[in-house]
Order: structure tokens, then C-alpha cells, then sequence
């Protein structure tokens, strides 16, 4: 059934199509329609689960922790703020191994205070250890969660679905609603190897000396390198049931372009107007949209940019003292394997528009430029 | 006619609060108190966290603090720390002061920190459209709670007397006259005080709960605020629904930023 819904709630149908059982949030702007949905769905029984209202997102995190350590599948999203205030317990729900799944809607951290969106709360989260996937548009958004709880499920990992604040929480799309009955073809029941149980009882986060600590972090590594591949064929096996993929990036009229401007979320498809634009004008060009962020898909990103002749990265990010960041994974990435410049532009920060002349500015200044040493780049900034 | 223009950051309006929001009664109040007073606003400073109630200090010719969801408390602990002469007013809501400041607000009292805190009561959180809050009467309806919440409210007032409170008080912006005394005698009072105050949110609260109308969360908190030396006397039976109104505590006892001061002049000393 298609349905004109709000990207807050295409986040609640993927969530009600996965059949978690526990889900446990708090308030927070922009995000409070997404567990406000889930909690309607809960209480009129459109989904067999609990909803726990709680006093900070750092309980709410920690609720999940403990409903997914005895089993079940479990659900919270949050938004800046909050989920810097979740920030222990992503760390503890890695290390414990657990597959929550997380949908951060992106806003911008204060203070000066913003509801508006940009991406520096959950890449300040990078090293955490969650699995991130960017999302672009509604239908996407919803498609994602369930495959973020097989992804999790599969490598007993926690899972943020990651989409921007506004641009897509708040605005209308069509969105062709999947329901639990055919996800479950493709999504089976949650059976965790290991949960609490009084007839099998293991100890939980327990004290782990120099001897064995250090392993327990290489199995986490060893599962994110597992990460990509995975990602990429629970996306094939969703497109075998519902006829939709996204892949863990995506490559926009990139095969002969020598110039390769790279982005994420919602910037994608405002991205993708401007390179038919460009084209038309004769400008050999191209896009590449970054959906998965960690783990990071290096080999996809070399095999796609290294073709170019130049590549040029929007960050609506900053890593202070550094770079963009995805400039950051992106430079990485080709290092040491092609000399090519890398351009970094930073935009739209504190939600400022990122229009196509935005773009369109971002690509005539990439193809002007003749200094790669210039790495980070502002846009539009009042001096 | 009073001029409380006088104390307003124009500049920040249009105010953000819903018609028939009680917010801006407590803010009138509040600059009536001070200016009665006599207070320094050079020498005053408002601390306030998240929600609507914390838009208060925003709309204030005063030096302001908007901090983050809950640690209103902390930012303004180190506020008076720095500099015990200030005169620190802490706004909070249900939410911000009950749910995720919880902690801070038992310890803040617990240390009887020369801090006012004015406590904004509307039962709901307001600001991201009516989710139940921990001041959320059991039964009533929430975007959370469709069926009526389950879970026991805070008795907020009681729970700053019980962690150390010097002077606790319960209000609402229908008694206004009341509001405006014991917002004043909570500024003139060295130690932690609170003044709660019972606000209508009829945008989030009051459509849910049969309250839509303005007029009639008015008319609750008129016909449902009972003083406190009457509500003492009343049955249990009888209490049901009502809230008692009136100074709760005023006790004179040590206060943490003196007693700060006379622990380093007496080790100083020794």
C-alpha cells in the first residue's frame, strides 16, 4: 500500500514492519514523532510490543541494553543532543554485542541552539562502534530498517539509521508501506545465541583483564570488516522480496566523469539534478552518494573515484582542527593508490539550505581549482 | 501601568508559548517580584534548561543561561560557585527538572544552594507536542500514554523538602497575586527554594484531557488549588484531584556557598 507519510513515521512503519519488541525512547526534537507513532501503534496493538517511557536518553539507551541482552528485538531513536547523551551506552551496547537498531534523526549540536539539521552529532559518535547507514529519501528510510536489524542481527552489532533533520524527518513522500508479513520472508524472528535466560545463565559485562580484553575489541573489528559485505547482500536479498536496493554507495553518472563530486543524505538528490544540469551543458561529471558510513566501504569508494581525474567532497560536517570528515574517510580511502586532488567544501551547517546554485557553486569552484592543497573549503560564509 | 517592557528582550519575540500557555503569567510575575525588589539585573542571572518553560530567561533583559535538557542546576552550581554574590534564578519545567535532571535537582536541594528555582508544573512535556512526563497524573492522556498513564507522579515539592530544601512552595498562574509573593519571598530567601507553579498547557495537555479550552484549564486550577492549611485537613477522599497551595517549607539552615567560604577561611586560619 503506497502512503503519503513524514519521514519520522516512514522510520516508525519500518520499525512496526520489523516486529521489534521492545522499544524505549525520550523526547527530542526533531524526532519525537518517530516513538510517538510507535507508541499509538503500541497501544492500539498494531505491534506486539512494549514501549518504555523513560527519563533521559541515557535510559533509554541503557532500557534497550537490557531488553535486547534478554532477546528480543529492540528499537529507540533520538536526535542530537540525546544522542550525545546516549554516547556511554552506544559504547556499552557495542561491547556487549548487542543489535539494537538506533534511528538519529541529524540536528545540529548546540549551543548556540539549533533544531536545524547537520551531521556533526552522529559522526561525532564515529568511533563507537555502531554500524551507520545514511539514508536520502522516505521509502529508503523505512526499506532501511529492517534490513539495519538483519544487518545487526547477522553480525551482533548495534545499527544507526541515520537521516537529516527536516529536509527529511518532517517532509511528505510517497512511501510504498511494507508490512510484517512479507518482511518476515525476508527478516526471520530474532533467536540470539546468547540472551539472558534462568535456564542457560551467562554472566553479562563482566570484568575482562589485559588478557583477554584487547580480543573481545578484535572480534568487533573483525565483525565491522565482515560489515560491507554483509550490508551488501541483506540489500540484495530485500531487493529480492520488495524490488528495492540501495547498495552501500551509489554512483551517479561516475563511468566516464572526470570530476566526482561525493555526498550524503538528502544532499544526494539535490546533488543529482544539478550533475543533469551540468551534463546537458557538456561538463563531464558525476555524483557518488556515501550510504553506509561505518563500516566505511573503502574498496567501493577507490574502484569508483579512482577513474576520476578530480574529486570533490560536500561535508554538512566539520571535524574541528581537521576536515570534513567523510573528506577525511574519502582521502583515506584513495591514499597511497592515486594521485588525484581531493577538494573538501563545507555547507549547510545549522540546517543553512543546500540549494542546487549551492552545489552548482561547489562544482564550478571544484573545477576551477588548481590548488589541491586546499582542503577545506567554506561555503557560503558571512565574513 | 507597569512597564515590563522595561525588562524584555524585544529583540527574541514573538514568544514561542501557545495561547493560553500559563508561561507568560509566571514571567510577568517573576519581573514584578524582582522589580519590586529593587534587584540589580547586572548582579542576576537566569539559568535555565530545556522546554518551553525554559524559554523564560530568553524573553529577559537579564544576564541568561539556556543550558541543556536538565543541568539548568549544575550550570547554575557553578554560576554561584564562581561568584556566591550573584543572585542565580534557575527556570525549569516538569520535565527538565523531574525526568532528566532528576538527579541534579535531589542534590542541588540536598545541598541547600542558595539557588531560586522556579519550577513550571504543566503535566506534560509541552515543547515536543505532549509526550507524559514524570508529573503526568496517573490517568491522564498523553501522545505516549493513549489509554491514560499508568505510572505514579512526583510529589515535586515534597521531594525537595525530603532532600533538603530551605523554603518549598506551590502555586499556580490562576492565583497570581500568590505567584507573584511567593516567587519574591523565594528571591529574598538564602538557601535552595522553590516555587512550583501549576501552568495550563492546553496545546498539549488540556486538548487530551478534556481541557482544550483555556478558559476551562483556568477554571481547573481555580477550583482544584487548595490551600494548604485546608488540604491538611482533608480526607484522603477528599483530596483526590486537588493540590495543595502555600508555603510548604521555610526553614533557615546552613547554605552550601557559606559554608564553602567559612571552611576556607577557617583551614586558611589554622
Amino acid at each position: 500500500m503506497k502512503k503519503v507519510i513524514m519521514g519520522n513515521h516512514a522510520v516508525s512503519y519500518g520499525v512496526r514492519a520489523s516486529e521489534a519488541k521492545v522499544i524505549s525512547a525520550y523526547p527530542i526534537t526533531p524526532q519525537t514523532h518517530v516513538v510517538e507513532l510507535l507508541s499509538e501503534m503500541c497501544a492500539n496493538g498494531e505491534i506486539d510490543a512494549k514501549f518504555i517511557k523513560v527519563e533521559s536518553e541515557h535510559s533509554a539507551m541503557a532500557a534497550c541494553v537490557g531488553a535486547s541482552a534478554a532477546g528480543v528485538r529492540t528499537f529507540t531513536a533520538t536526535s542530537s543532543q540525546g544522542l550525545l547523551l546516549m554516547h556511554e551506552m552506544l559504547h556499552w551496547a557495542v561491547g556487549a554485542r548487542l543489535p539494537i537498531v538506533l534511528a538519529n534523526i541529524n540536528r545540529a549540536v548546540g549551543p548556540p541552539w539549533s533544531i536545524w539539521t547537520d551531521q556533526n552529532d552522529s559522526l561525532s559518535q564515529r568511533d563507537v562502534g555502531w554500524l551507520q547507514l545514511y539514508v536520502e529519501s522516505n521509502q529508503e528510510t523505512q526499506d532501511t530498517i529492517p534490513q539495519a536489524f538483519k544487518i545487526a542481527e547477522e553480525l551482533q552489532m548495534p545499527v544507526m539509521v541515520v537521516m537529516d533533520a527536516f529536509f527529511l524527518s518532517h517532509t511528505y513522500e510517497i512511501v510504498d508501506l511494507i508490512e510484517a508479513e512479507k518482511v518476515r520472508e525476508f527478516l526471520p524472528p530474532y533467536q540470539p545465541e546468547i540472551k539472558m535466560d534462568v535456564n542457560d545463565p551467562h554472566s553479562f559485562g563482566n570484568l575482562a583483564g589485559p588478557d583477554m580484553y584487547m580480543e573481545l575489541r578484535y572480534m568487533i573489528q573483525e565483525a565491522m570488516e565482515k560489515g560491507i559485505d554483509v550490508i551488501k547482500r541483506v540489500d540484495k536479498e530485500f531487493e529480492k522480496v520488495f524490488g528495492r536496493g540501495y547498495g552501500v554507495v551509489e554512483a551517479y553518472r561516475c563511468d566516464d566523469a572526470e570530476t566526482i563530486l561525493v555526498t550524503s543524505g538528502t544532499v544526494a538528490s539535490t546533488t543529482r539534478a544539478v550533475i543533469d544540469e551540468m551534463r546537458d551543458e557538456g561538463i563531464s561529471i558525476g555524483a557518488l552518494k556515501i550510504r553506509v558510513f561505518r563500516p566505511f566501504p573503502f574498496e567501493d569508494v577507490f574502484e569508483i573515484l579512482s577513474k576520476a581525474k578530480k574529486v570533490a567532497v560536500i561535508d554538512r560536517n566539520i571535524s574541528f582542527g581537521g576536515h570534513g570528515i567523510f573528506y577525511q574517510e574519502i582521502k583515506s580511502a584513495l591514499y597511497g593508490r592515486t594521485g588525484i586532488p581531493i577538494l573538501g567544501y563545507i555547507a549547510g551547517l545549522g540546517g543553512r539550505d543546500i540549494t542546487p546554485s549551492v552545489i552548482r557553486e561547489i562544482a564550478d569552484k571544484a573545477l576551477s581549482d588548481k590548488n589541491p592543497e586546499r582542503y577545506i573549503n567554506w561555503i557560503g560564509v558571512k565574513r | 501601568m507597569f512597564n515590563y517592557l522595561e525588562y524584555i528582550r524585544e529583540s527574541n519575540f514573538p514568544h514561542i508559548w501557545c495561547a493560553g500557555c500559563g508561561d507568560g503569567i509566571i514571567l510577568k510575575a517573576l519581573i514584578r517580584a524582582i522589580d519590586k525588589l529593587g534587584m540589580s539585573r547586572d548582579e542576576s542571572v537566569m539559568v535555565s534548561g530545556i522546554g518551553c518553560s525554559s524559554r523564560t530567561p530568553g524573553y529577559m533583559d537579564i544576564n541568561t543561561l539556556h543550558t541543556t535538557h536538565g543541568r539548568a542546576l549544575p550550570f547554575a552550581t557553578g554560576v554561584k560557585l564562581a561568584n556566591p554574590d550573584l543572585k542565580v534564578i534557575v527556570i525549569t519545567g516538569d520535565g527538565d527538572a523531574t525526568a532528566i535532571g532528576g538527579n541534579h535537582f535531589i542534590h542541588a536541594a540536598r545541598r541547600n544552594i542558595d539557588l531560586t528555582v522556579l519550577l513550571y508544573n504543566n503535566y506534560i512535556y509541552g515543547m515536543t507536542g505532549g509526550q507524559c512526563s514524570p508529573m503526568t497524573p496517573v490517568g491522564s492522556k498523553a501522545s505516549t500514554a493513549q489509554h491514560g498513564n499508568l505510572e505514579p507522579s512526583f510529589n515535586t515539592s515534597g521531594l525537595a523538602i525530603a532532600a533538603g530544601a530551605s523554603f518549598v512552595a506551590r502555586t499556580d498562574v490562576y492565583h497570581v497575586q500568590q505567584c507573584e509573593k511567593f516567587i519574591s519571598k523565594a528571591l529574598q530567601k538564602k538557601g535552595f527554594s522553590l516555587v512550583e507553579i501549576m501552568t495550563p498547557c492546553p496545546t498539549a495537555y488540556g486538548r487530551r484531557n478534556k481541557m482544550a479550552n483555556p478558559v476551562t484549564m483556568m477554571e481547573w486550577l481555580k477550583d482544584n488549588m487548595v490551600p494548604v492549611a485546608k488540604y491538611d485537613k482533608m480526607t484522603d477522599q477528599e483530596r483526590e484531584g486537588k493540590v495543595s497551595a502555600g508555603i510548604l517549607c521555610d526553614i533557615d539552615k546552613a547554605e552550601f556557598t557559606a559554608e564553602y567560604d567559612k571552611l576556607i577561611k577557617k583551614v586558611r586560619t589554622e
